[in-house]
């Protein structure tokens, strides 16, 4: 029978399925963090389970630390005695932890891909929705609850219902200016934020195969604002050349045979999916989003629709914003580029090479936060740390920051925030706080004018 | 876990499409590392101001209705993952949720909890929405075993999707750690037959 890429991943991984109910799924790597894992540890406590694979598991302290002094102790109570309770867990139980301060810290979704921990034909599980990031190496990576979390740890699998299948087709050439943000964006607008749902997405066409890791990071991360569990890419050459060389990639000749085996890892010509949509390039603009959630995108030069869901009208008044209203103009008082969908470091190459030479305008507060410790010295060592400080950006330490505002970088009541960020949901960046998602270009332009701008004018 | 067979109890209207889990409970509350006290904080920033003061039009700060079952709109419990969002609406009282969609993470974490996702088609729930708003004291009637939600005053019902295993779960109180941990031996040995490519990365 024709396989798509997932099915061949999925069937490798099943260790038995029950009759008319899910399949035992195993994992191969599990990741986690401060904030959805201490009840987990908890519940096998309370059982006398002891942790099955530790050596399948990696930890590092993300959604609620602070992006300041992370030298100093932590100031928040509840937080350090969060971040206190991972590091506890993680020693009692043999697990590895990237805690504040060490070298591969970072933002879950960034550390463990520029660490080689994520590598092609896995199976990954982290408790964070968007641990579907990791489908950029042509992995099976999905986001679950804490039950699931200590389902893990005490058995390496998880129950769950093999997912419908689902392919998004983006063929053609990209204009100027369109980065992997507004090509998720585009898709999601289109799609709608529940269209997934019961779906993991496998993206194909030219514009993913001449994505770089990076960018192809971006889209997988999004999968899950249109619903969809998980979304993956066939691995290839760009995908083998970025493992290649990472701490804790397989070396010399056992590469070469992981590779011969990735290699295989893709969908059969003729396979069938249970839904497919197909778009062009061409019509993909920088985009913005509009609502409060990430399906209510437009392109940055469009207007917002006259008639949409039901619930637009409750968005629109959150947002201020009125059906029919172009947003080209409207003056922006905050950005942030950072968040596990755009903090990587081409990220802030891109940011950085627009902003080279200009200051950001006087109303704004711009924030850039590294995605990880790596990418923070990556930074460093491209000389980025000047070009943003010398335009007037406030360039942080690496964490979730803004995204959730779990930690103190909010953005007040009412004002509007430029993010890179994945989520617009009210109060999402802040109680009141109005987030626009839009690329790492946007959110720079913005910053320089002051403004949302229509850049690509400015583009040769 | 908690057991589900049946429940007859009045409901609250929640009429909002694509709800998600950071209005159900806003990330500034998963500071908590036990499942204690999540149900004060349920909707939050809908149910209180800045200052905590209750938002009166907000459907939970309305006391004509009260009930263990809530009703709301289309793709509910979308976004975060986190299942702070799931304890959240059992601990504030919530036994039942009713919706013509539920995202999936959102869905398992309330099996997970002994909170049943009940989905209904769109136009049950709109009917569900008229009657409930017009008779706050009408009553709603779901029967797991049965697999059906009704309004026995209206006569009206409709049958509802579960997978089988989540409904024997539910019906006996089954959590899922339980049934993986008996799984161990074939575990064991799947990981022994996994061909070398398969591997988990190299040794941390």
């Amino acid at each position: 029978m024709k396989k798509t890429l997932f099915d061949k991943i999925w069937d490798a991984h099943v260790v038995e399925s029950i009759p008319y109910g899910p399949d035992i799924l195993y994992i191969d790597k599990h990741l986690i963090h401060e904030v959805t894992s201490p009840q987990a540890f908890n519940e096998l406590k309370e059982r006398d389970i002891s942790v099955f694979r530790p050596d399948q598991i990696v930890a590092t302290a993300d959604h609620n630390t602070p992006t300041e002094n992370q030298h100093l102790p932590v100031k928040d109570l509840l937080s350090r005695k969060q971040l206190k309770e991972l590091t506890q867990n993680c020693e009692e139980n043999n697990i590895t932890l990237y805690g504040l301060g060490h070298p591969y810290n970072g933002i879950v979704h960034v550390m463990a891909p520029e660490l080689g921990i994520t590598q092609p034909g896995m199976t990954m599980v982290c408790g964070d929705s968007h641990t579907s990031t990791h489908g950029a190496f042509g992995t099976i990576a999905f986001g679950i609850g804490t039950s699931q979390v200590s389902q893990v740890f005490a058995s390496q699998c998880v129950l769950v219902q093999k997912p419908k299948k689902l392919r998004v087709n983006v063929n053609g050439k990209p204009k100027k200016g369109v980065l992997p943000k507004d090509v998720i964006l585009y898709i999601i607008s289109k799609l709608g934020t529940n269209s997934g749902t019961g779906y993991f997405c496998e993206y194909a066409g030219n514009v993913f195969e001449e994505m770089s890791m990076e960018g192809r990071m971006t889209v997988c991360n999004m999968s899950i604002e249109m619903g969809a569990r998980g979304g993956l890419i066939a691995p290839d050459e760009t995908t083998f050349e970025y493992v290649k060389g990472k701490e804790f990639a397989p070396k010399g000749e056992e590469f070469e045979s992981a590779k011969a085996y990735w290699e295989t890892l893709k969908t059969d010509e003729d396979a069938e999916f249970d839904q497919e949509y197909s778009f062009d390039a061409e019509d993909i603009e920088p985009m913005i989003t509009y609502g409060t959630n990430p399906g209510m995108g437009i392109k940055i030069t469009g207007a917002i629709p006259m008639e949409g869901g039901k619930s637009d009208a409750k968005a629109l008044a959150y947002m201020g914003f009125k059906p029919g209203e172009s947003l080209l103009e409207k003056p922006i008082n905050w950005i942030f580029i950072g968040s596990c969908t755009n903090s990587r470091i081409e990220d802030f190459r891109q940011a950085a090479a627009y902003i080279k030479g200009k200051q950001k305008a006087k109303n704004v507060n711009a924030l850039i936060v590294p995605g990880s410790r790596q990418v923070a010295a990556q930074i460093e060592a491209e000389g980025l740390r000047e070009v943003f400080e010398n335009a007037g950006f406030t360039l942080r330490q690496p964490g979730c920051s803004a995204c959730l505002a779990m930690n103190d970088d909010k953005i007040p009541t009412g004002e509007y925030c430029v993010s890179t960020s994945n989520r617009n949901f009210e109060g999402r960046q802040g109680q009141g706080s109005r987030t626009i998602l839009a690329s790492p270009l946007t959110a720079a332009a913005t910053a320089v004018s002051g403004k949302l701008t229509d850049f690509t004018k400015h583009l040769n | 876990m908690e057991k589900f067979i049946t429940l007859t109890d009045t409901a609250v209207p929640l009429e909002i499409e694509n709800v998600d889990t950071d209005q159900i409970i806003p990330a500034r509350f998963l500071k908590a590392t036990d499942k204690a006290g999540f149900g004060e904080n349920l909707f939050r920033d809908w149910r209180f101001d800045n200052n905590d003061e209750p938002h009166p039009e907000f459907v939970l700060n309305k006391p004509e209705y009260k009930g263990s079952i809530l009703v709301a709109g289309d793709n509910f419990g979308c976004g975060s993952s986190r299942e702070h969002a799931a304890w959240a609406i059992k601990a504030y009282g919530f036994k039942v949720v009713v919706s013509s969609y539920f995202a999936d993470i959102f869905k398992g974490n309330a099996l997970n909890n002994g909170l049943l996702p009940v989905q209904v088609s769109p136009k049950f729930l709109e009917q569900l929405f008229v009657e409930i708003t017009k008779d706050t004291s009408i009553e709603i009637k779901v029967d797991l075993e049965a697999q059906k939600i009704s309004i026995p005053k209206k006569n009206i019902s409709e049958s509802f999707e579960i997978d089988p295993y989540k409904k024997t779960c539910m019906l006996n109180g089954f959590d899922d750690i339980d049934f993986l941990v008996s799984k161990l031996d074939a575990i064991k040995e799947y990981e022994q037959k996994r061909s070398q490519n398969l591997q988990a990365t190299t040794p941390l």
